[in-house]
């Protein structure tokens, strides 16, 4: 973790307990769903308040998912909390059939995504998780960046009527959103602007984005910051504008580069408008031991690595 | 990443030993496995406080059994950890990783020195054992509920070549909620795996709460028997109960050998206590903790 990292980060995941349990107090239609995970996914105090609507199934993803989706046929609004590695992929046929095939308002929840479990090993970390639920159809991606987007992801999920899947952060980041910056699909977040190149980053990452745009301001590299709330749907327009306006994107999402973030803007670019671009995420290898910090470093993932990314690019095309 | 090295001076000590505790009288064997489990809940201790991480109740109760398995029934060779007539082991519930490379460090399967590096950067000694990076290890785990089917493949492999080697496999009460465990229930015993036996470390509590209070199991013998699997039900940390279900002859069926244990089994205030799953004690608690298990 970097310098500035430490020194205003924030836990999402206390951010989402909160405003999920100022939801449940206006609308009794919300329940939580669990997996032996009340106080991995801090809904202690959920429990507390509303002890008949918190449903524990015990460690049972697939049965997780199904019971949601269960309850949200039968008119509650589930919002179904487990560790991301575990509820995508082992519950990852329910996501697809009984969520959002069934068009089930489901908020699958993912906590601690992305190596926020560094030591505890791939098992435990969630990099595929961006990739399978892009995959999957009428499910809308959330990717909070600070703990201002996963308040608003919990409102705006709760109130969408639609399938989404919400990757909330424990990795600590600062907040990053600026006042009044918009939330909903196909809006990105413009928290710097330049002209010689563009990063687009999501989730834990935006905020190292921003201090890479930073350090190349001091050599005089004008770098625009696209932040991307919503990986589905996704702001094309935002995309295809810094691709004609800048000289190359590159884009960084603690996530493997198999198919997430970077895949999704490629797609765009290639089909639109065509630039150079770099594609910063884990590599398709399973991790080494170690904490979440030193694995993002590890593979690049830090401030000096998007700066080494955008001066490549600049320099090679 | 290629696999760490054996230590042969500790794996002689280990064969010796193996020996000499299937050769003893009940009492002369049950009295060195008790010793020997000591030694390894010792340096669990060691090894969560270095790391500041890990979850030591499960890892206290499962010692027993993995220090009976080793030392007491299976057929393994720590200098040729992957020789093809070795009895395959397989620890499902992996969050106890720590349990069970101190096992294996103990048994000369790597050197005890790299205990030290539990979780550390770049370390082979992940928080869930890994079958690439650590000998003794014969698949990943750390998502629960993968234990049972891979080792009721083990056992298929073995009735199809007519082998005699054996598989084990190790499995949390609380992980007994994932249905992929029913799924190979169903199929090891309609296969007659007699060679197969899953030990459950029934402990009673997960991670939250009790099993009973999560998601009851019920009667769990009864189940384990309606799925066609002969049940035995021991004293978890009572190493010549242990001995006896693990090693008994079977009568064509799997075998589940339901072990009542404790979490947290020897340290006195982290005994039956849910918040030790995953609590890291403190210095004054590891000082404490080790001295309970000097005794
Ligand atoms: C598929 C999956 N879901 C959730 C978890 C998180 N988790 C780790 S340990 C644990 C509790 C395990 O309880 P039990 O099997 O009884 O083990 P023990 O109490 O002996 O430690 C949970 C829920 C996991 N590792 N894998």
């Amino acid at each position: 973790m970097t310098v500035t990292d430490q020194q205003t980060a924030f836990d999402c995941r206390q951010d989402f307990a909160a405003e999920l349990l100022a939801l449940a107090a206006e609308d009794e239609r919300i329940v939580a769903v669990c997996n032996d995970s009340v106080g991995s996914s801090n809904l202690v105090g959920f429990r507390e308040r509303f002890p008949d609507r918190l449903i524990n199934v015990g460690i049972a993803e697939q049965d997780l998912v199904g019971v949601g989706a269960g309850l949200a046929n039968a008119g509650k609004i589930p919002f179904v909390c487990a560790a991301a590695p575990f509820l995508t992929g082992r519950a990852l046929e329910q996501i697809k059939a009984d969520v959002a095939y069934s068009e089930a308002h489901v908020v699958l929840c993912g906590q601690s995504p992305g190596m926020a479990y560094g030591e505890l090993g791939p098992t435990h970390h969630s990099i595929e998780d961006l990739s399978w639920m892009r995959a999957v159809a009428g499910l809308d991606v959330i990717v909070p960046a600070d703990s201002v987007q996963t308040r608003a992801a919990v409102r705006w999920a709760a109130a969408s009527g639609r399938p989404s899947y919400v990757r909330i952060p424990r990795f600590k980041v600062p907040v990053v959103t600026p006042e009044g910056a918009p939330f909903e699909p196909r809006r990105a977040v413009l928290l710097a602007d330049g002209d010689d190149a563009t990063v687009i980053a999501i989730g834990s990452l935006t905020s190292r984005a921003l201090q890479a745009a930073a350090l190349l301001r001091e050599e005089g590299v004008h770098l625009r910051v696209l932040n991307m709330p919503f990986l589905d749907p996704l702001d094309e327009e935002a995309i295809v504008a810094a691709a004609r306006e800048t000289r190359g994107i590159v884009t960084a999402e603690e996530a493997t580069v198999s198919g997430g973030l970077g895949a999704a803007v490629a797609a765009t670019v290639v089909t639109r408008h065509p630039v150079p671009m770099r594609i910063l995420g884990v590599p398709r290898v399973f991790a080494p031991t170690g904490d979440t910090a030193f694995l993002l470093d590890h593979f690049g993932l830090s401030a000096d690595g998007i700066v080494s990314a955008v001066k490549d690019l600049l320099r090679h095309g | 990443m290629s696999l760490l090295a054996a230590d042969p001076t500790r794996s002689a000590v280990y064969r010796q030993a193996a020996e000499r505790i299937r050769r003893a009288d009940r009492h002369t064997a049950a009295a060195e496995l008790d010793q020997l489990a000591t030694e390894v809940r010792r340096s669990i201790i060691r090894m969560i406080d270095r790391a500041q991480l890990g979850h030591v109740g499960g890892d206290l109760s499962v010692t027993d059994i993995l220090v009976t398995c080793f030392y007491g029934v299976l057929s393994v060779d720590p200098e040729r950890p992957r020789w093809s007539g070795r009895d395959r082991f397989v620890l499902s519930k992996g969050h106890c990783a720590a349990a069970l490379y101190s096992t294996l460090a103990h048994c000369g399967f790597f050197p005890e020195a790299e205990l030290d590096t539990f979780m550390a950067p770049l370390s082979a000694l992940n928080g869930h054992p890994n079958r690439i990076k650590v000998p003794g290890i014969e698949t990943n785990t750390g998502a629960l509920g993968h234990g049972l089917p891979v080792a009721t493949g083990c056992a298929l492999a073995a009735q199809l070549d007519g082998a005699d080697w054996r598989t084990f496999v190790v499995l949390g009460d609380g992980e007994l909620q994932e249905g992929s465990n029913w799924e190979a229930a169903m199929a090891a015993a309609h296969h007659g795996l007699s060679s197969l036996t899953a030990v459950i470390d029934r402990n009673r509590l997960q991670q939250g709460a009790r099993t009973e209070d999560t998601n009851a199991l019920g009667a769990l013998d009864d189940k384990w028997r309606s799925f066609g699997w002969e049940v035995r039900e021991v004293d978890g940390h009572d190493h010549l109960a242990l001995l006896e279900a693990m090693s008994g002859s079977s009568t064509g069926r799997p075998v589940a050998v339901i072990a009542h244990t404790i979490k947290g089994k020897g340290v006195s205030f982290m005994e039956d206590r849910v918040e030790w799953h995953h609590k890291v004690p403190s210095p004054d608690q590891v000082e404490a903790a080790l001295a309970e298990l000097a005794r």
